[in-house]
């Protein structure tokens, strides 16, 4: 919403300067988005005579100018404009001045050897329009010395406010007005409403042909007035609504741009000769079309208000005019309407056409219901003062909507709300001042808000419009009361998780990202989503177009980009959403990284202490039980099992599990089918973990970690080396080994795995080292020779392995 | 001279003259092994006199006593040689660069950083923290929420919607955290003070607009709060934020469907060479919006709106870490390239607190 100084100055009297005005608008909730004033902005620029303008001796399309500002001494100026010439007025600014369509500021320059004292300009130059033809031309009478801007009317600071949705009534230069003068900086000018008697009734009749309880066209006025002149609108309305960014059209179009502006009552003006027969408002028909007076055909139906004659729509309710009954230079009799629609239809409406008209604005907004007959006098009005004719009376269907509502006021709701006292005798002037009725004296009262607040429905609309007025900074801040005792901590597990994951994930030199929560649709599809449920309808590019099932399609191409920037060695990771389906139960917390190239644990790429190798499954799950480690998580009942996720090689990767019916995780290396799809090079490993399936740990009662045990006696260690079927697992081997003497063995290492020469075809050799821990004395050299062939025995009936030879 | 010193002086001689363990070992033998010289003479003595035996005794012991210190001493002299030839020849260049250690290469993104120093802040003022799924229904993330049918928020070109269920409704991704207020609300009875950071999403893609982006709400519900208070928790949470002893701030009267009063908070700062500060200058910045929470929401929530009040606010993750880190552009955090995070990242140790300072 724009408007000039002056204008908000016939609305409200005040002596409060422009920067008290613009301070008091943003702080009662009207923000100014900003402040133009030429006047200050174009201050240096003054009219000044040409008195000579001779060619430049060194150059063609150059004059040196004399120039007289108004202080008689004639000053030398290099002008290069075609149409400088002696005895003109133009605009001069002097050395020191900064040039806004330039960018530049003027100094005393030498132009191929002629001095000039300041520059001639043109309009372009001044930021006023794109007119480069040359500098401006004055008329003749242009007082030589004055500023420019003072002279052509540009001192009327323009003022921008970003409204608020609930604003309707301030999408109007009264509106705001009434804001300003509850403040106190001004009074508000009352102005009566003008009232048109009219001469005999309007030839047009009305009829509104949608059902009255769609409260879709509650109330329609038409009034004609014969024997209009509609020539130019005044000069000072010209100059307004241009400051505003409106261009002039004709005096009846003007009257109902500025009415828009100066009252926020859109109107409509026909002309009469076009339209044709009686005037019906009624719902569009499918296939209708209109020509607006924005010059675009519009595509009608639905439930799109219309107003149509015999020759079908004439104008689109509250939003556009047409083309074929516009008013021009010939319109000698016209149709005044004023009328009130309904927000919600109007705001369809509108998004429909893709049209946005000041009219729509206020009408989806809501235009004051009180303003349907007074706006279409005042606009009468102003179609008499400035284009003379006859009116007749209004016709008008249906009535302004019945609205007497009262709200019941605690004055204590002010301090219970915003803990802020006022004073009863304050608080009832600032409603009033808004156009409130405050009626009764005790501690509640019955406050009925005004017709143009459509915004106000209870106390708590009240309380801010008191406390909007007497300032958000006299509510003096007052601390929170603390709860008792000490802060407990308050994050949940899986809150606890996902903050511990990260920064275990960090510390092992990998880098957190967070990627799109949407993916491509067949990335999904690849990591098991893609369901229809979880597709976007209107994405906002194509390839974020589905909710992601995984992290790991994000890392993987986020580490393909960045190999392809020339940083081969990316590690990244990233905790976050993931989304089974589309209820809340389906959306779980997942973790997940992914190592490529040589991004090793230890470092990447090559060193003088060795080059680090590409990475490997084993990269992947060192990640993974690093992290669940650092969550606390008891790794006992934790289960490694070949194969992973399709997504992984099926052969060099793994489950995580607690148990096969508690999947948590896996890893491993990326599918070479996945690669190719997603046009991944190198070598990538990944791991994901929901950390939503991690069981949580058992709740006890004390926080006591037991009693150590740390035995006197001299551990011992032996070897054994085990021939086995290559498709035994190594862990089945160490599991059987710790079992065989759940009391003695302390730990199991696998320190070789070897397959070759000296092992038969088809089978492999695991060396484990068992280290056993005696608690009660020294093991005797019998002792340690039947707890080795037990444990030769065991992995032997678990496995088939035999020691080798 | 007699036989004794000859032989002292001879031992001695061979000893000193000693170039390595070997031939020191190989005097030891010839001097005190069995067969060695002194102890020849020292089997002497059983055979002798006792008168001749007092004479010669002490001398042929302190010849042996003698012999052997001076062994020990050149035994050890040559040990220390040793040790120093040895050092000599042992050197590394210590200047030869490591790999980077795991803790000091990785990072934390801003984001989590951010996180995790608003909820510190906020933690020791009594809230916790609540979350909600990003996939909301239209009733929790507009209807609940006091926002009319038909508001342009509910629009296609504003929000994303998920393809329509059977019945014809059609979830979207919530587009700001305010449903979890209604979650925390119909699930949990007063007091209640809860932040709630997390992704959000608008159809919105520009320099500074990213479809995705992170947003903390905080909500406080009880019997008492009043903008006073909200005045009171802001102000703190921007000091201790911005980390700053002051920060001056500007309550202006706004507008938003879920609060009622409402209000756009501004702050002040100066702009200095790319670098905002706060608590200094004469700009405005505008960082958050606010207001009571809105009589129909805590109706919409089973609460009664004259026994029950509070207050809430949202602010932009995102857009406080641009603040207070100095990013320029929204759009690389979610871009994932390493040099990014890794200049705007955090090391896995700064993990922010009270007692320690969120930056350290």
């Amino acid at each position: 919403m724009k408007f000039t100084l002056s204008w908000l100055k016939d609305h409200l009297d005040t002596e409060a300067s422009l920067d008290v005005i613009a301070e008091t608008l943003t702080r009662i909730g009207l923000e100014v988005e900003g402040v133009e004033d030429k006047a200050a902005a174009l201050k240096p620029y003054v009219i000044a005579k040409v008195l000579s303008a001779e060619p430049h001796p060194n150059a063609d399309r150059l004059r040196v100018c004399s120039v007289d500002a108004g202080d008689g001494k004639p000053l030398q100026v290099v002008c290069g404009a075609p149409n400088a010439r002696a005895g003109m007025l133009s605009v001069f600014a002097p050395p020191g001045t900064y040039v806004p369509g330039k960018d530049i500021t003027l100094s005393v320059g030498n132009i191929r050897g002629v001095e000039s004292r300041g520059m001639l300009c043109s309009g372009a130059e001044l930021g006023l329009g794109d007119d480069h033809d040359g500098i401006l031309d004055l008329a003749q009478d242009a007082p030589v010395g004055t500023p420019y801007a003072l002279w052509a009317g540009l001192d009327d600071p323009v003022i921008e406010i970003n409204l608020t949705p609930n604003r309707p009534d301030c999408a109007s230069v009264l509106g705001i007005a009434r804001d300003l003068a509850a403040t106190g900086i001004g009074a508000l000018k009352s102005s009566a409403e003008p009232q048109i008697l009219g001469e005999g009734p309007c030839p047009v009749a009305v009829s509104l042909d949608v059902p009255a309880a769609s409260g879709l066209a509650p109330h329609f006025a038409l009034r004609f007035v014969r024997g209009v002149t509609n020539g130019a609108s005044p000069d000072w309305m010209q100059a307004r609504l241009r400051a505003i960014g409106l261009r002039p059209i004709n005096a009846l179009v003007d009257i109902t741009n500025y009415m828009t502006f100066d009252r926020g009552r859109p109107l409509h003006v026909f002309d009469a000769a076009k339209v044709a027969g009686d005037v019906v408002v009624r719902l569009a028909r499918a296939g209708e079309t209109l020509k607006g007076l924005d010059g675009r055909d519009h595509a009608l139906g639905g439930d799109m208000v219309v107003i149509a004659d015999d020759d079908g729509v004439e104008s689109v309710a509250g939003i556009v005019g047409g083309a074929a009954s516009g008013c021009d230079a010939a319109t000698t009799d016209v149709l005044i309407e004023s009328a009130l629609w309904n927000p919600a239809n109007i705001a369809q409406t509108g998004r429909r056409l893709g049209v946005i008209t000041d009219a729509r604005y206020r009408f989806e907004r809501g235009v004051d219901p009180a303003s349907t007959l007074t706006g279409l006098d005042r606009a009468t009005q102003l179609v008499l003062d400035l284009c003379g004719g006859t009116p007749t009376e209004a016709t008008v269907a249906g009535a302004m909507p019945e609205s007497d509502h009262a709200i019941d006021f605690p004055w204590s709701e002010v301090r219970r709300l915003a803990g802020l006292d006022l004073s009863r005798a304050e608080m009832t002037v600032t409603l009033e001042a808004l156009g409130f009725r405050v009626s009764g004296t005790g501690d509640r009262v019955k406050v009925v808000p005004p017709s143009w607040r459509p915004d106000v429905e209870g106390n708590a609309d009240l309380v801010e419009e008191i406390i909007r007025i007497a300032g958000l900074d006299r509510i003096e801040p007052k601390p929170l009361p603390p709860l008792a005792g000490i802060t407990r901590p308050t994050l949940t597990l899986i809150q606890k998780r996902t903050r511990r994951a990260k920064r275990a994930l960090a510390s092992r030199g990998l880098m957190e990202a967070v990627t799109w929560s949407f993916i491509p649709h067949d990335d999904a599809v690849l990591f098991g989503g893609g369901g229809a449920d979880l597709v976007l309808a209107n994405p906002i590019a194509s390839e974020l177009s589905d909710m992601r099932p995984s992290l790991v399609p994000g890392l993987l191409r986020a580490a393909q980009r960045n190999a392809d920037r020339g940083y081969p060695d990316a590690a990244l990771f990233e905790v976050g959403q993931c989304f089974a389906d589309d209820a809340p139960e389906g959306q779980t917390i997942r973790a997940a990284a992914v190592r490529r190239g040589s991004a090793n644990l230890a470092g990447g790429g090559r060193h003088w202490d060795g080059t680090a190798p590409t990475v490997d499954a084993f990269q992947a799950k060192a990640d993974a039980l690093a992290m669940l480690a650092a969550l606390g998580v008891p790794t006992g009942g934790l289960q490694v099992v070949a194969a992973g996720a399709d997504w992984l090689h099926p052969g060099r990767s793994g489950t995580l599990q607690f148990g096969p019916k508690n999947q948590v995780g896996h890893f491993g290396e990326v599918h070479p089918r996945v690669m190719k799809a997603l046009d991944l090079k190198g070598t990538l490993v990944a791991f994901e973990i929901v950390l939503d399936a991690i069981p949580a740990p058992k709740q006890k009662p004390t926080k006591t970690k037991g009693a150590a045990m740390l035995s006197d006696f001299q551990p011992v260690s032996r070897d054994f080396a085990f021939v086995v079927g290559r498709d035994v697992a190594a862990g089945e081997i160490v599991k059987a080994a710790a079992g065989a003497e759940r009391k003695l063995v302390a730990g199991v290492e696998v320190f070789d795995v070897y397959e070759g020469a000296g092992v038969p075809e088809g089978s492999k050799s695991v060396a484990i080292a068992v280290r056993l821990q005696p608690v009660e004395r020294t093991l005797t050299d019998a002792e340690i020779e039947a707890a080795s062939a037990r444990i030769v025995a065991e992995v032997g009936r678990k496995t088939g392995a035999t020691l080798r030879g | 001279m007699t036989d004794l010193d000859t032989l002292e002086g001879d031992l001695l001689a061979q000893v000193a003259s000693a170039a390595d363990e070997a031939s020191l070992e190989a005097v030891r033998v010839a001097a005190l092994g069995k067969k060695g010289s002194v102890s020849e003479l020292l089997k002497t003595l059983g055979a002798m006199s006792p008168e001749e035996r007092k004479a010669r005794g002490p001398l042929i012991n302190g010849l042996r006593d003698r012999v052997q210190g001076a062994i020990a001493q050149r035994r050890e002299a040559l040990a220390e040689a040793a040790l120093e030839t040895r050092l000599a020849a042992e050197r590394i260049d210590v200047t030869l660069p490591l790999r980077e250690a795991p803790e000091a290469r990785g990072r934390i993104h801003p984001i989590s950083q951010v996180i995790d120093e608003i909820t510190a802040i906020f933690a020791d003022m009594g809230f916790s923290v609540a979350e909600g799924p990003d996939i909301e229904t239209d009733e929790l993330n507009f209807t609940a929420l006091n926002f009319p049918p038909g508001h342009p928020a509910r629009e296609m070109h504003d929000t994303f919607f998920l393809a329509p269920d059977a019945e014809g409704k059609r979830k979207v991704l919530r587009t700001h955290t305010s449903p979890v207020q209604i979650r925390t609300m119909r699930a949990q009875k007063p007091p209640i003070r809860v932040i709630i950071p997390g992704r959000t999403y608008r159809h919105d893609s520009d320099q500074t607009h990213t479809p995705m982006f992170h947003q903390v709400e905080g909500l406080v519900i009880d019997k008492a709060a009043n903008i006073a208070n909200l005045k009171w928790v802001l102000e703190e949470f921007c000091k201790a934020f911005f980390e700053v002893d002051a920060v001056k701030m500007r309550f202006r009267p706004s507008f938003f469907p879920f609060t009622e009063p409402s209000a756009e908070v501004d702050i002040q700062c100066s702009r200095k060479g790319g670098e905002i500060r706060f608590g200094e200058g004469t700009d405005w910045l505008e960082i958050l919006g606010c207001g009571m929470v809105h009589p129909n929401v805590l109706t919409n929530c089973g609460l009664d709106p004259n026994e029950f009040q509070g207050f809430a606010f949202g602010v932009g993750i995102d857009r406080i870490a641009m603040l207070k880190y100095g990013m320029p552009d929204l759009r690389p955090f979610f871009e994932a390239d390493i040099r990014w995070i890794e200049h705007y990242g955090f090391r896995p140790l700064d993990v922010p607190s009270l007692i320690g300072g969120l930056t350290g």
